[in-house]
């Protein structure tokens, strides 16, 4: 079973015509475990009030710990053949998910079904080392770059050919390339450029959505590929990214691939992070490693991105809603359609009403996660959930106002145009007779008073930054250890830069992780050899070094706060600058390229390998 | 068999299954949900309580070896409502995202500040080994423990160290 995202048969011949140095490589984007801290879980329950008389029938209610309630509510009716309207899916706290807990899986069908038939609540749990083979993998490409320029470091032709495992029983990870081929050029201004996919079923773990989803591999695609034409012409890598990234826009750019980058300032990240990470010193640093010969040498890394945040479904345009409601003791309630595990919404969004409103963030109250309170709803996903869902309650929030606004110039006997709104006091007041004011609260006495809201952005955005690693790589042993992480993350504006770094952090982890450290292995007979967190290299606290993040916020128009998506960034940058870093600090051993994960013993290999060539 | 040991300064007495681990005998028996169980292998230390005061991985211990024993949870960290200057840290500092590590992840820094009061970033990190976390990238972890670190030291200083912005209220239910 096989199926194909563009043609490789219509590869243009003469793509390379014209070039003064090609390369070509087959690398490996190798099959990751997502591994939240909890494993999946569910429970279920039938009855009309399943808590105190649960039954065979009537309706069901369900926890199910993941990425969005709706979209789940709507999968487990189809699994199950029920109307929808006789499901309600309500999510509990989430212990991690990053793409793998989205919708509804067929262990969670069964719990509901076997909650059906025993007339009786069940739940489920699954162990860790059922976790590893049951839950979707991530990446599984493997993957051709081919590249061409000048010697002058201009890239005239880049090709990507993707080899994608989609595991058994193809689900997201059978189109992930069509993600990967979007982004083919990144942030780069390739005069020509080429991809093609194809998806093939394995007898493996199904391949799903991971952190990035699709966008990962694309960078790490072309970040290798600039490193690899860099070496083979002789130019340092963060000059031939000057030479080729896209000049500053602020107007949409459209790329051969479809993607409508929305705003962007690509050399000016690359030189943020370059100048953060010092990175002429470090050059000299390395210089002086190699000239005394020692053992442990120092590689660095770099990896410029773009990636896509909060696209839209083929529904339609990307949208989601908010509800919020004033209360009459001067509390109020936000109801999202987004569902948080660890993001802050609660916190951001009650920020956002706050702002608006005038009522303390600790009154205010957010809710998420109950088909029967909140029908419709994204989730949270693709870093779709301040862009749209933030947008969304702060849309909201000044809806609500215009209303209340109605309401007190009825109670105050003056003209709506004529009252101001005084956020320090959440109180309408008469413009020029400060006496004359009515609490914001009391306009809910009489009647109810909230807006439910749909924001509705013209397309996705693109986040971008440049991420610089810095390693020491022991030649005796292989071990790589990693010394330092700069990046520039732009994600337009930040509404809670706190919450913005921990998502930075996060994602620069996992990223850095599958460049050095983590690998799902099969025997060749299909048996999986990593099923527990024993075999599986999940990173601790003493590989990473503290990150130093560098500022950069560029606004987008698409939406009122300016933002874009963050989740995801961080593990988009910092794989290729890892894995680059890694090549780098035995580039001058004739090592071009090492694959993924770079352990010891690949780097060693690379290593024996190089010299014997010599 | 029975056992009689001490949890959160409770005396407990039960009669339990030699296999029991404490884990399981304090979310199952006892109702005690803040020690998480993440993997099969002793490996992620989502479970980490401490006994007599060390830390220990409560998916390792069996009841029975508790006996005679204090156990303290997270729910008995926080004493009378007032957070704990490591919880406080975790709080202050961004130190948690989703929240399945957290209360082993606090337990094991409890523990290694009781044996190291004011240790380095590096001491920090090696003492945590044990215990995964899958969203923070450690980054903001460790910044609480060296700032409880700092707190623990110097009480006076352990107020200030309240959150200047509002934190997130979702992470910690």
């Amino acid at each position: 079973m096989a199926a194909s995202f563009g043609d490789a048969g219509q590869f243009d011949p003469a793509l390379f015509d014209g070039c003064e140095a090609v390369v070509t490589r087959t690398i490996e984007n190798q099959r990751v475990a997502p591994a939240p801290m909890e494993t999946r879980a569910a429970a279920a329950a039938w009855g009309k009030d399943p808590g105190k008389d649960p039954g065979k029938d009537g309706r069901l209610t369900a926890w199910i710990p993941n990425q969005g309630a709706q979209g789940t509510r709507a999968v487990m009716a189809s699994m199950l053949g029920i109307d929808p309207a006789l499901v309600r899916i309500i999510t509990p706290d989430v212990g991690g998910a990053f793409g793998a807990k989205f919708g509804a899986d067929p262990e969670h069908g069964l719990v509901c079904w076997v909650a059906r038939q025993l007339g009786r609540p069940a739940r489920w749990a699954e162990t860790r080392a059922e976790n590893m083979v049951a839950m979707t993998h991530g990446r599984a490409q493997r993957q051709t770059i081919t590249i061409g320029g000048r010697r002058d470091g201009t890239v005239l032709a880049y090709r990507l050919e993707i080899l994608q495992d989609s595991g058994a029983y193809p689900k997201f990870g059978a189109i992930l390339p069509s993600l990967t081929i979007l982004m083919t050029p990144g942030p780069y201004a390739f005069p020509r450029a080429e991809a093609a996919a194809v998806s093939v079923v394995t007898n493996t773990t199904p391949v799903g959505a991971y952190r990035g989803a699709g966008r990962p591999e694309a960078t790490a695609a072309v970040e290798r590929a600039i490193d690899l034409f860099a070496a083979e012409i002789g130019m340092d890598p963060a000059d031939v990214r000057r030479k080729n990234l896209l000049p500053a826009f602020t107007e949409p750019h459209t790329t051969a691939f479809g993607a409508v980058y929305d705003s962007g300032d690509y050399t000016t990240a690359l030189d943020r992070a370059l100048a953060a990470a010092g990175y002429q010193d470090l050059r000299e640093e390395q210089a002086k490693r190699r000239a005394n010969g020692g053992a442990v040498q120092l590689g660095i890394g770099l990896a410029s991105y773009v990636e896509i945040t909060g696209g839209g479904s083929e529904a339609g345009r990307p949208q989601e809603n908010a509800t919020v409601e004033v209360h009459p003791d001067g509390s109020a309630t936000i109801l999202t359609g987004t569902s948080p595990h660890g993001q802050g919404h609660s916190t951001v969004w009650a920020m956002l009403a706050s702002e608006e409103l005038g009522i303390p963030v600790g009154k205010i109250t957010v809710k998420w996660g109950d088909t029967d309170l909140i029908p419709q709803g994204g989730g949270t996903g693709g870093s779709r959930s301040l862009q749209q869902g933030g947008a969304a309650v702060q849309q909201a929030s000044q809806e609500l106002l215009e209303e209340a606004r109605q309401r007190a110039a009825g109670e105050l006997e003056a003209n709506a145009a004529d009252l101001v709104f005084d956020v320090g006091s959440s109180a309408f007041t008469v413009a020029g007779d400060p006496d004359a004011s009515v609490p914001l609260a009391r306009l809910a006495e009489t009647e109810r008073l909230f807006v439910r809201s749909v924001f509705s952005a013209p397309g996705a955005t693109f986040p971008f930054g440049a991420h610089v690693a810095v390693v020491e790589v022991d030649t005796e042993t292989g071990k790589v250890v990693l010394r330092r992480m700069v990046t520039v993350d732009d994600a337009g504006t930040l509404v809670n830069p706190l919450l913005a770094e921990g998502q930075r952090h996060g994602g620069i982890a996992q990223g850095a992780a599958q460049a050095f450290l983590e690998e799902v292995v099969y025997d060749a007979d299909g048996n999986p050899l990593t099923t527990t967190f024993a075999d599986y290299p999940f990173l601790s606290a003493t590989e990473v070094p503290s990150f130093e993040l560098a500022d950069m916020a560029t606004p987008t128009t698409y939406n009122p706060l300016g933002a874009k998506g963050i989740g995801e960034a961080g593990t988009i940058g910092a794989t290729p600058a890892v894995q680059n870093a890694v090549v780098d600090a035995v580039s001058h051993l004739g090592v071009r390229h090492i694959d993924m994960p770079t352990s010891p013993q690949r780097v060693w290999r690379a290593l024996n390998e190089s010299r014997d060539a010599r | 068999m029975k056992v009689r040991l001490t949890v959160n300064g409770q005396d407990r007495s039960d009669d339990v299954e030699p296999r029991l681990l404490l884990v399981h005998y304090l979310r199952q028996h006892l109702g005690l949900r803040a020690a998480n169980v993440g993997c099969d292998t002793t490996s992620c230390g989502a479970c980490t309580v401490l006994l007599n005061g060390k830390s220990v991985k409560s998916c390792t211990v069996l009841t029975v070896q508790a006996t005679g024993q204090d156990v303290t949870t997270a729910e008995g960290l926080a004493a009378e409502g007032d957070l704990h200057p490591v919880q406080r840290a975790f709080r202050a500092e961004h130190g948690l995202q989703c929240g399945f590590c957290t209360p082993g992840m606090v337990m094991a820094a409890t523990g290694l500040l009781a044996e190291n009061p004011h240790p380095t970033e590096k001491e920090v990190r090696a003492g945590l080994e044990g215990n995964f976390c899958r969203c923070t990238g450690y980054h903001n972890i460790v910044r609480a423990v060296l700032t409880a670190a700092d707190a623990m030291a110097s009480p006076s200083r352990a107020d200030s160290g309240s959150p200047a912005i509002p934190t997130s209220t979702e992470s910690a239910q």
